[in-house]
């Protein structure tokens, strides 16, 4: 491990990123077993799956980061976990984010 | 039927994987890694989360003032030198010859600023702007004009955008110039049988024809300079005090002059989103611009 110390892994960017991956290899699997046409939605452009996903990600950085400006990272409520975890209000970016997805691949 | 995907061909991605791994993947998860942490240095790094995110974006924070700042000043360099490089360069492609020799020096000419090194670009107009030995600024000097791009800022503003517009309104011309040459004679002949007058023949022939590549040079020439570094970094060093400091100079400062790595991470991350959305709309736009699908032509 001492050879990419540089890369300065932590565990939770390391689940974001295996998860971005699990994302990536489910997509794929899914064009290969279930082949797609282009379809024009609401943006009145042809996307594919891969196009709505990646829509979906890049509104779904846009929410975070508008989140943390406006809104800011306080704790909303306390999980009764050992000596309590504290849940932050940017999770509820991450549900609107989600409900966004859904909507972008149900109607873009 | 005959089978006809192979799946060797996969192979063949191969090697673009790995460029693509080891030039975007890795360095960009390195980043995203960087913008969670603060180090001192030695490989010793430190949680915090979205803490820099929250400073970046928070105007009342040194972070997020010099960052909200240095974007505020990038749009407007943006602003400003699309404003003068797209009329000037489809003034500039209509006034070209449209056919014999001088085609050729024209586009010759046209051409050689294209193939000048950024950072000689910046010296050229550093040394040319220079008030005591620059032809430029003893020029302006000694018509009575106090020109000083190293202690004005309004000099500086305008020494980086005169820059900017004669290194690439060539561009800009280059790509109006191609769109002309593509309107075929009988426009130009039907227009003259209506008795059609110049503006006329421009307003309803030749800039239609010429709208995609506008599109183009207008996307280009934005992306450009909303991502400049060298010219303005050569030639001001962004100043005078943080005049003419765009995002790309105040992210180095933060990255390499401070050696702030989190902060500068999240400052590229933010950065990069802006100009993955940029791009994003480029590509979406350019290649739907061509394409005739009955909906758009019914709203059309």
């Amino acid at each position: 491990m001492e050879s990419i110390a540089w890369m300065a892994w932590t565990l939770p960017t390391a689940i974001f990123f295996a998860l971005l991956a699990c994302t990536l290899g489910v997509m794929t699997w899914l064009a290969a077993v279930y082949p797609e046409a282009e379809r024009v939605g609401v943006l009145t452009i042809p996307t594919t799956r891969g196009d709505r996903l990646f829509i979906s990600l890049v509104l779904a950085a846009v929410i975070h980061l508008v989140w943390i400006g406006l809104v800011g990272t306080d704790p909303i409520f306390t999980l009764p976990i050992g000596e309590g975890v504290e849940v932050s209000s940017l999770w509820l970016a991450t549900v609107i984010s989600l409900l966004s997805a859904v909507a972008i691949f149900r109607t873009v | 039927m005959d089978k006809t995907v192979n799946q060797k061909a996969w192979f063949l991605v191969l090697p673009v994987f790995l460029v693509v791994a080891f030039s975007a993947v890795i360095p960009l998860m390195t980043v995203v890694n960087y913008s969670m942490q603060d180090t001192f240095g030695n490989n010793q790094f430190f949680w915090n989360g979205v803490g820099w995110f929250k400073e970046l974006l928070d105007p009342s924070t040194d972070l997020g003032g010099r960052f909200l700042a240095s974007l505020g000043r990038n749009l407007l360099f943006s602003a400003i030198i699309l404003a003068i490089e797209v009329p000037l360069g489809i003034v500039v492609a209509l006034s070209m010859p449209r056919e014999g020799w001088s085609v050729a020096a024209c586009l010759v000419i046209l051409a050689l600023p294209l193939l000048i090194p950024w950072n000689v670009v910046g010296t050229i107009w550093q040394i040319f702007g220079r008030p005591d030995i620059g032809l430029l600024g003893y020029v302006l000097n000694h018509l009575g004009f106090d020109y000083n791009y190293v202690s004005n800022d309004v000099d500086a503003w305008v020494t980086v955008i005169v820059m900017d517009v004669w290194h690439w309104t060539s561009l800009v011309a280059l790509l109006c110039y191609a769109g002309l040459k593509s309107i075929p004679d009988a426009y130009y002949q039907a227009a003259q049988i209506d008795g059609a007058s110049r503006w006329a023949v421009f307003k309803a022939i030749q800039l239609p024809k010429m709208n995609r590549v506008l599109l183009i040079a207008v996307l280009l020439r934005f992306m450009d300079s909303f991502m400049i570094y060298t010219e303005p970094f050569v030639v001001t060093g962004g100043g005078p005090g943080n005049s003419t400091t765009f995002v790309s100079i105040e992210l180095v400062k933060i990255a390499l002059g401070q050696f702030d790595l989190g902060k500068a991470a999240a400052l590229s991350l933010v950065y990069n989103l802006i100009i993955l959305i940029v791009c994003w709309v480029f590509y979406t736009v350019m290649t739907n611009a061509g394409t005739d699908r009955p909906a758009k032509e019914g709203v059309a």
